[in-house]
């Protein structure tokens, strides 16, 4: 157990935990101010990076690839929300949970009908090697990329939620809807909105997860569950709540990964010790949400009224 | 008095009928070829099909002599669909033999649809261990190699080599623990890591964290498909190849790894039976007629695909194309007298192949493309299995 391991897998949750945020934050504003179950948010990561492997295929960049997929993801949010989300909102939590599910489905084989199961996308070449952070400490300059781009994003998020006129408008749809709306605010409007940026935010996790997990159909289904994982924790509606519980999932399932069978390999026999470590450091990350909604059943940073 | 006789000619007539096939050779032959040709998995069973085809084409169409009819069905990776493809192929079309299964699981759950129909199942992949053991089957062969062959391989490829530590990685399932063990049986260095990751997993990059601290000498995974390219991948993109040595089972290594991995590949090492520059003259026509139809070089499944329509092909042959006498063809499959891309090898009792084991090192050939080559001499000679005397066939 030295430094540098600890250091390693602490970067690595940073840079997993940051993805979260991407794939949380369009969720729990969702969540926060129409009070709708949108299970279909993985399916935006799913066609986000789609997209972005197939236009890098086409121009032959990755950054141009990633560039167009995100204004396109966008679009394609706008356009489930207008079409479909909408008739949603009054409903009951269940009639949304199975609405979306069918959405999942349906998009899922969508996707398979124009692109196949699966597509390939590489980083680029030039940060597919390590760089040597110190001496003795190398780490993968792809995973640093992610890092620097998911702390930029984080901030700008930030930014926009509390330094601007729209920001404030979605803080006040999200603490309470229908105050906001005798307020006069088109609520509408605002949700459009929410809904693009959330699928811009997946376009972004998507394009930037796929070289280091696979661009497949049915990828978004897995990351969603941790996605919901992450607002429970973080309180539903809260951006602030978003980044911290994203940075704490992220860390409690790398060093979990890590750690744990170390731990337990110094506490039980050998043969325990590995079928036990696993199985644990699976489970960790609900064992947080537990303990968090023991103590603060509304999560750490609730915005809701 | 003139029904009696009626009757009796006719169930003469009968018996006549069905005693003839007996006697005298089939007019064709019907194999039933059954793998995943779908979805994320297929690229083995698709190279698996593409080799077989080969050598029935290169055949002339014909198989022991007879013309060949081979019905296809593709699994989808799903069990269940692989069994309903072996009852209809078996019991609505009668064929004579059955092959294709690229994954033990699917290959385990059809198989017994043969055994009870005393068809044939002729492997070209999946070879688990209990049907090496216990449960071995008159009507089962294996043309590939046991599960654990490349495992014990490898694990005695470091052992001969001499890598003091190793520290080893597979998915947290049947399988995996399985490879994890073979390689074991035959590692006599020390294990400083063990551990088994979810099915599935993508990112191993708290894996990758931990082999960086433990500085092993050498790092063993059995991560079969995406999980085994991604792996790969990341281990070069944290610099780790730099120290410490990658060593892989062939099929994680081969042909379709490389096509979607690239430069990353070069100097892995992996334990294999066969390679694409094995010099008999069975292989260079292999793979140079497999080059011109395919447009691309054969990989390990390939040439298993190839293999096995060349042991068919041999024993209805030497049956002198006698599909029924059962006995006989068991004994000719048995014999395997024909030119495999491999080399020599043999059948052990329980049917399984004993055969040799080379160290390949993926290296760019002449042309510059990534291959996998083979580095000295063989790891192990004329290796059978560790199971085979638990079977109790002779």
């Amino acid at each position: 157990m030295d430094l540098i391991l600890i250091l390693e897998q602490s970067l690595n949750g940073l840079q997993f935990g940051l993805m979260l945020f991407l794939l949380a934050a369009g969720l729990t504003l969702v969540f926060g101010i129409m009070d709708m179950i949108n299970l279909a948010h993985g399916s935006l990561y799913m066609i986000g990076a789609f997209l972005a492997a197939w236009l890098a295929q086409m121009t032959q960049s990755f950054w141009l690839g990633m560039a167009l997929a995100i204004p396109l993801t966008g679009l394609v949010g706008m356009v489930l929300e207008y079409t479909i989300l909408r008739t949603l909102y009054e409903r009951d939590h269940l009639s949304q949970v199975l609405a979306t599910f069918a959405l999942i489905l349906i998009l899922n084989e969508s996707v398979k009908m124009i692109w196949g199961s699966d597509l390939a996308l590489s980083a680029p070449r030039a940060l597919s090697g390590p760089v040597e952070l110190f001496p003795g400490f190398r780490y993968p300059s792809y995973r640093l990329l992610i890092i620097g781009v998911g702390l930029l994003v984080a901030l700008l998020m930030w930014l926009l939620v509390t330094r601007t006129k729209m920001g404030a408008w979605v803080r006040a749809g999200a603490s309470n809807r229908e105050m906001a709306m005798a307020m006069g605010l088109n609520i509408q409007k605002i949700f459009t909105f929410v809904f693009a940026l959330g699928a811009c935010l997946c376009a972004v996790a998507g394009t930037l997860l796929a070289p280091l997990f696979a661009v497949q159909v049915g990828m978004g289904e897995g990351i969603l569950i941790l996605a919901f994982v992450v607002i429970v924790i973080g309180g539903i509606g809260s951006i602030w709540g978003a980044f911290v519980g994203s940075i704490m999932v992220g860390c409690v399932d790398t060093l979990g990964r890590s750690l744990l069978p170390h731990l337990f390999r110094e506490l039980f026999p050998a043969q325990l010790a590995a079928s036990l470590g696993p199985a644990m450091a699976s489970i960790m990350v609900y064992l947080l949400m537990i303990v968090v909604l023991f103590i603060r059943p509304q999560g750490l940073f609730s915005r809701r009224a | 008095m003139k029904l009696k006789l009626l009757k009796l000619s006719l169930i003469l007539n009968l018996c006549a009928l069905t005693a003839l096939p007996v006697a005298h050779a089939a007019d064709k032959i019907k194999i039933g070829f059954v793998s995943t040709l779908s979805g994320p998995s297929s690229a083995l069973g698709v190279d698996i099909k593409n080799g077989f085809d080969l050598a029935v084409k290169l055949n002339g169409g014909n198989l022991g002599g007879l013309p060949a009819e081979v019905l296809v069905g593709d699994d989808q990776f799903k069990p269940d669909v692989a069994k309903q493809f072996f009852e209809k192929f078996i019991k609505r079309d009668k064929v004579d033999f059955m092959t294709g299964v690229v994954f033990s699981n699917i290959m385990l759950a059809a198989l017994p649809e043969a055994i009870e129909d005393k068809v044939f199942y002729v492997s070209p992949n999946a070879a688990p261990s209990s049907i090496a053991g216990k449960d071995c089957n008159p009507y089962f062969f294996a043309v590939s190699w046991p599960n654990d062959a490349y495992h014990e391989s490898a694990g005695q490829y470091a052992s001969t080599k001499g890598y003091k530590s190793a520290y080893i990685l597979a998915p947290n399932y049947v399988a995996g623990k399985d490879s994890l063990a073979g390689f074991k049986r035959f590692y006599n260095g020390k294990v400083i890591g063990e551990v088994y990751t979810k099915l599935g997993q993508l990112d191993y990059s708290a894996e990758l964290a931990d082999i960086r601290a433990a500085k092993p000498d050498i790092v063993y995974t059995f991560l079969p498909g995406g999980m085994g390219i991604n792996f790969i991948k990341q281990f070069v993109a944290a610099g780790l190849n730099k120290d410490i040595k990658l060593v892989l089972p062939g099929f994680s290594s081969d042909q379709d790894i490389i096509r979607s991995v690239g430069e990353d590949m070069l100097g892995i090492y992996d334990a294999a039976h066969w390679a694409p520059e094995m010099t008999n003259a069975a292989n260079k026509k292999f793979v140079a007629e497999f080059e011109k139809e395919y447009k691309r070089l054969p990989s390990v499944y390939a040439s298993q695909g190839y293999d096995t329509a060349l042991l068919i092909d041999a024993a209805v042959r030497a049956s002198k194309g006698n599909l029924e006498d059962k006995e006989l063809l068991r004994k000719n499959l048995k014999e395997a007298k024909f030119a495999s891309v491999r080399g020599d090898f043999k059948f052990g009792n329980n049917q399984f192949p004993v055969q040799n084991y080379y160290l390949r090192e993926v290296v760019k050939d002449s042309q510059g493309r990534l291959v996998n080559r083979i580095m000295g001499q063989p790891i192990f000679t004329n290796r059978g299995d560790a199971f085979s005397n638990e079977c109790m066939m002779k």
